[in-house]
């Protein structure tokens, strides 16, 4: 291995491949342009995934909904069409009873599903907006961000029911001028004066709640409504390692035994499970990055190959050189690791210009995408990656050559030298 | 320097044996101008490839300098031939992506000159065959005489114990026949031993001794009064 280490052996190299310029970069193009593949497809893979985990960082990833509607089976003496009704006393039994929950925040609505939006004043100004009775649990599962100097609804407020609201960016924009600061402002919501405490951004990304929907303490909600122990809807987040379609099979089979339903009856309570829609999306992502591995390594195979194929071809052509070079007293091992190395040259220096463009394709798309309203962030490949697509290169470079290189060998100077 | 004693060749094409050299013998002393003649066919090349260690003998021995040349595996005839031979060839053979230095050098590349002494012993023979102003032009630049004289500069370079010249005028005019004949007898007169293929007798007349081969064997082996070529340049 010696030779590896000699500039000799490196200058005679560099000498071939640079006075043969057409043929370096012919032989050059094949792998230069599958490392730029896999680097740009594998790049822009991890730039989507990482989209999506920006898209859906303000909300609970293994979440879920549920809803009660009216049963399709009569059981236990009931007709069928009962109509369902979701109670405080559900939480709690469905806490006590399923491990996999991390949080439950039950949460009664108006405004959404077809019932009527709130009545909104402001001195001049009025708005009908959705209002929701929320437990302070509720921003675990999804991330409410507040304006400087707001807040939401604290444990506080719903020990004593105090009459604070939460409201939307946008519903800010329509009831108050520009630059008032609407905390410690009051609002008539309905017949009742609520003070403001905090203004809830936009979320970039997934959210569970619209810019126009606004937040009271659930205690004060049932106070104002007389809902009594009623909950619209519960919304449910099981621990990042559960398995979020077995958990909510779980919660329905509970609910329908507390609630004697027809253990069959699909009807009697609705959910929606976000936590499954991640995961097909997140698992699209992972789908992406694999084929893209796939991709960018069977077309960095086909470079190698074709490298391998041109200095077959190149070693024919060089038939004479290789007969001289003979001659003049290179031993076969010489000429062997001589197209050995050239072709491992030829595949580094492809590798390397490849990967630059690559990253520079995928700077440029970074800049691009930066403001775009596109679940694409920060494409990047790891290090481990491109050095690891390297090595494979570089092995397959020196295995590919073995074959021109013994080609090379098994010619006999006095044939090479011949005339034809 | 060389001693040939009793070699046979003979090549296989298909079922037939085509029995080229029949029993040659032989032998070279330092300092000598040998001519090899004979018609096509008579194995003359053969004999050189046979002394160049590029083809391998069947019967006989072969001694070159003391050392018995038998059995060789391509690494060690490489070693040898870089150590012992210069070729110059009827083609040239110059590698033509390199200039006309690179050629003179590459012989030393092979016996692990380093790269600045390599250099400088190739501007020194290329100086010698007068092509010191041509060391950076590339074969293709330069013209038959000179491209040969190029390969001479690389056959000595090795400083070899003796050169083996395949019909070096083969591919060129009498005129710079005579000139590169004129540089291969100054380069013998510093003592060098010189074996050269030819069926030229006038390239022939200009060597000190002449061995003519016919349907492999030789049928004469005399010393000539040499002719210098530089009479006619």
């Amino acid at each position: 291995m010696k030779f590896l280490f000699d500039s000799n052996t490196w200058q005679e190299i560099f000498g071939s491949i640079s006075k043969n310029k057409t043929r370096t970069i012919i032989t050059v193009i094949g792998v230069l342009w599958g490392i730029f593949i896999y680097v740009a497809l594998s790049g822009a893979a991890k730039g989507l995934d990482n989209g999506f985990d920006k898209a859906f960082k303000t909300v609970a990833m293994n979440s879920m909904f549920v809803w009660a509607q009216n049963t399709s089976m009569p059981y236990d003496g009931f007709k069928t069409g009962r109509s369902m009704q979701l109670k405080l006393g559900d939480v709690e039994t469905l806490e006590n009873r399923i491990p996999e929950i991390q949080y439950i925040a039950p949460r009664i609505t108006q405004g959404q599903f077809g019932s009527r939006p709130v009545y909104t004043v402001r001195g001049q100004k009025s708005g009908s907006y959705t209002l929701n009775g929320d437990y302070p649990i509720y921003t675990k599962i999804s991330t409410k961000k507040i304006f400087d100097g707001g807040r939401f609804i604290n444990q506080e407020d719903m020990d004593q029911a105090r009459k604070v609201i939460v409201i939307g960016e946008r519903i800010q924009q329509e009831l108050y001028k520009k630059g008032e600061d609407p905390v410690g402002s009051y609002v008539r919501v309905g017949n009742v004066y609520f003070q403001v405490i905090g203004v809830h951004k936009l979320a970039q990304g997934v959210s569970f709640d619209s810019d126009s929907a606004m937040f009271i303490p659930f205690s004060t909600y049932r106070k104002l409504y007389n809902s009594g122990d009623n909950v619209g809807y519960l919304c449910i987040a099981a621990y990042d390692d559960a398995d979020v379609v077995q958990v909510e099979k779980d919660i329905k089979a509970i609910l329908k035994s507390t609630h004697r339903v027809n253990p069959k009856d699909e009807r009697a309570f609705g959910s929606f499970n976000l936590g499954e829609r991640f995961g097909e999306i997140m698992g699209f992502a992972d789908g992406l990055t694999f084929m893209s591995l796939v991709v960018g390594i069977a077309t960095i195979l086909a470079g190698v190959i074709g490298i391998g194929n041109i200095l077959l071809i190149s070693v024919k052509e060089r038939t004479k050189e290789l007969g001289v070079r003979r001659a003049l007293g290179a031993t076969p091992s010489e000429v062997r690791n001589q197209i050995i190395l050239e072709s491992v040259f030829l595949t580094l220096i492809a590798g390397v210009v490849g990967i630059i463009l690559g990253a520079g394709l995928l700077s440029g798309l970074n800049a691009f995408t930066k403001d775009a309203d596109f679940p694409y962030a920060n494409p990047t490949v790891p290090i481990p990656y491109v050095l690891g697509a390297l090595t494979i290169m570089v092995i397959l470079g020196t295995l590919i050559g073995l074959i021109p290189a013994q080609r090379a060998v098994s010619i006999k100077p006095i044939d090479a030298l011949r005339e034809e | 320097m060389i001693e040939i004693k009793d070699l046979h060749k003979s090549y296989k094409m298909g079922s037939n044996s085509l029995h080229v050299l029949k029993g040659i013998n032989f032998s070279v002393k330092e300092g000598e101008l040998v001519a090899i003649m004979g018609s096509s066919g008579s194995g003359k090349s053969t004999l050189l490839n046979i002394l160049g260690m590029l083809d391998e003998l069947d019967e006989g021995s072969y001694t070159l300098d003391g050392v018995p040349i038998k059995n060789l595996n391509e690494t060690k005839a490489a070693q040898y031939r870089n150590k012992f031979l210069g070729f110059v060839f009827q083609s040239f053979n110059l590698i033509n992506y390199k200039s006309a230095m690179e050629n003179v050098a590459l012989p030393l590349y092979y016996q692990k000159v380093g790269r600045k002494e390599r250099q400088e012993k190739a501007l020194k023979y290329l100086e010698q065959v007068g092509l010191k102003e041509w060391a950076t032009h590339l074969p293709n630049e330069l013209s038959g005489g000179q491209k040969q004289r190029v390969a001479i500069a690389r056959a000595m370079a090795a400083e070899p114990k003796v050169l083996l010249a395949d019909e070096p005028t083969g591919a060129l005019d009498s005129k710079t026949s005579y000139e590169v004949m004129d540089l291969i007898q100054k380069i013998n007169d510093q003592g060098n031993t010189i074996l050269l293929v030819t069926h030229e007798p006038d390239i022939a007349d200009m060597c000190k001794r002449i061995v003519h081969l016919k349907d492999g064997v030789i049928i004469e082996d005399k010393k000539v009064e040499q002719v210098r070529a530089s009479q006619y340049v």
